[in-house]
């Protein structure tokens, strides 16, 4: 015997192209949909992690912009005035802090790096601190500096695989010619810290010539008023605080803007895939008029042509959605390189993260909307009188 | 409902006024006729005599503008109230097969799913196997699993009535069966028609301009201008 499903299923290979057409409509809308609502999650997911990484919730640095200010330090470039190192003491004796590192960011020129020469970044820690402020720090390769002055450094997992190093490799330091011995790489951890060649701060203020320090990274107590820390340090002479959460607020509004423009555009495909619904079933409605006559002088109701014509809806709409999602899966690290070319600032690890809940929702999504847009034409096919419908035949 | 108790179709003073515009066209014009169970009546009659009118009024199909239909002492039409096509629809499949001049059948099923299509939206008690069993009486379990474009006009008129037939109506009413088939191919679907009156007792409702097919129904009525003329 036959089902109503199968009819439907059926129905849709009358015309091939067209249906085909149909599905490919609803599948690139599915795919931008389920990509967006992947990018919307896995954005705030991977900046979460970023900051989190960072190990510190508060940095302290001399007064300047602090968008740029705050990228440099994401990215890992200079800062832009110095503090004296006995702010920092100052700081570690507040009640809510735990702990404080001083860092020093410093960029050289080096005529070998690319094309015509490039920037060198090195981000002076303090030996003895800054692991504290990072637990979570693995080695793929050696380990932590020897000693607070020693001539070492420590290279990001990716900043390694560029410059072909290994431990135990040594390393020149470009406009001051001092040799640096690599004593250690870091494990991928999705971060900036990939991209990082580490130096004790001590050796970098000796080779840059400068004692100061470029930024404060504040570790806040467990339960503390952090709110209560910010104010207070904004009372610093020639100091800005930037916590993270404001970092992340002030990235979070950059992109919002191009995240609504985006996802007005998926909305818009979304809406054009359904009218090229509507235009397929209402198209098969009025071809098969003379048959659904046929049909209700079988016995079928209004209902069932409704049921049926619905259907053929939802099949369109699933089946288009399913594969939709699927481009999405498989094409999820294309649409990861696409976004971080056109975003100001990309965390690291996945931008788009695509999971089966998200993936179920955007079908129910596409399936809803479907469905919708399958009433009218669906209707429509339930009203044909097979009397007209024989009549228009003669 | 069932007319197996001996009578009955009966229509009385039948009148179906269609209007274009302003001018109205009397399609039919106060028939009144009686069709009893297991009989073959065919209606003649030139185009625009109004012999489909009347059918798809008997068959159904239609709420008629005046006059009283009865099944099976029912009266269908009420009193001058128009049926809802829900309600007409429960009485077609309740009593009526209908096979048409084009087959109508659906080029991506099999002949096998085109004859069950009915049975996906009312299935009588007691009808399994009946698609497999009218294919084969009509000659075309061979062919079940052929689409309707790997077969031939006749063999798909034959599908049309096994689908007709496949809820076990008590009347098949066949507007133009033949009108689209040669002269071997109408001889062979006015047989099965016969077959299926005498053998099955099938009452059998057909219009055709076919007069060789037409001698075969054992009642003939001609139609003239809306009005139904009977030879004794």
């Amino acid at each position: 015997m036959i089902s109503k499903f199968q009819i439907a299923s059926k129905n849709l290979l009358r015309k091939k192209s067209r249906t085909f057409l149909t599905l490919a409509g609803i599948m690139l809308s599915s795919w931008v949909l389920v990509s967006l609502l992947g990018f919307n999650r896995g954005y705030e997911t991977a900046l979460n992690r970023d900051i989190d990484n960072m190990g510190y919730q508060i940095m302290v640095m001399a007064k300047g912009c602090p968008y740029e200010a705050a990228t440099m330090m994401l990215q890992g470039g200079a800062g832009l005035r110095y503090i004296e190192q006995s702010v920092m003491d100052s700081i570690a004796k507040k009640p809510e802090v735990d702990q404080v590192t001083p860092i020093l960011m410093q960029a050289f020129f080096d005529p070998n790096k690319g094309d015509g020469g490039g920037i060198a970044g090195y981000y002076g820690v303090d030996v003895a601190t800054y692991p504290g402020m990072k637990p979570f720090l693995r080695f793929h390769q050696g380990g932590w500096f020897h000693e607070a002055t020693a001539a070492e450094a420590v290279m990001g997992y990716e900043a390694a695989e560029l410059e072909q190093r290994q431990v135990g490799d040594m390393i020149l330091v470009p406009e001051k010619n001092v040799q640096l011995k690599v004593v250690g790489i870091l494990e991928r951890s999705g971060t900036q810290d990939d991209g990082t060649i580490f130096v004790p701060l001590k050796t970098l203020q000796k080779i840059s010539g400068i004692d100061k320090i470029t930024t404060i990274g504040i570790k806040v107590k467990k339960d503390a008023d952090i709110t209560k820390l910010e104010a207070a340090l904004y009372q610093l002479p020639d100091l800005q605080v930037v916590s993270f959460s404001q970092v992340k607020q002030t990235i979070m509004k950059l992109i919002t803007t191009a995240r609504i423009m985006v996802l007005s555009i998926a909305i818009i495909a979304l809406l054009i895939a359904m009218v090229g619904v509507v235009n397929t079933i209402l198209m098969s409605v009025l071809e098969r008029k003379q048959e659904i006559g046929i049909l209700k002088t079988m016995g079928a109701m209004p209902w069932d042509i409704f049921c049926l014509v619905w259907t053929e809806t939802l099949l369109l709409c699933a089946c288009g959605g399913t594969a939709g999602i699927g481009l999405a899966f498989v094409f999820a690290r294309l649409s990861d390189i696409l976004v971080r070319r056109i975003l100001p600032y990309a965390p690291g690890g996945n931008l788009v993260a695509i999971d089966m809940r998200l993936s179920l929702l955007t079908l129910a999504i596409i399936v809803t909307v479907g469905l919708a847009s399958g009433i009218y034409p669906a209707w429509k096919a339930g009203r044909v009188r097979p009397l007209e419908s024989i009549r228009s035949d003669v | 409902m069932t007319v197996q108790d001996g009578a009955s179709l009966e229509a009385q003073d039948l009148t179906r006024v269609y209007r274009r515009g302003s001018e109205e066209i009397r399609a039919l014009d106060g028939v009144s006729l009686q069709i009893k169970h297991g009989e073959f009546v065919a209606f003649m009659g030139p185009s625009g005599s109004g012999k489909t009118t009347l059918v798809n009024l008997l068959g159904c199909l239609d709420n008629p503008s005046s006059g009283k239909l009865t099944l099976a002492g029912r009266n269908i039409f009420g009193n001058g109230k128009p049926l809802g096509e829900r309600q007409l629809t429960r009485i077609r499949r309740e009593i009526f097969g209908y096979i048409f001049q084009n087959f109508y059948l659906i080029p991506t099923l099999t002949v096998r799913e085109n004859v069950a299509l009915p049975l996906a939206f009312y299935r009588k008690p007691g009808v399994e196997g009946e698609v497999e069993r009218l294919l084969g009486m009509l000659g075309m379990a061979h062919r079940m699993n052929h689409l309707p474009a790997q077969i031939s006009g006749g063999e798909m008129q034959r599908v049309a009535i096994a689908r007709a037939l496949v809820n076990r109506p008590e009347i098949l009413l066949a507007d133009e069966p033949t009108g689209n088939l040669d002269t071997k191919r109408s001889g062979e679907i006015g047989e099965v028609l016969q077959d299926l009156n005498q053998n099955a007792g099938l009452t059998i409702i057909m219009v055709t301009h076919n007069p060789g097919l037409g001698r075969l129904a054992g009642r003939l009525i001609e139609m003239r201008d809306g009005r139904a003329y009977e030879n004794q």
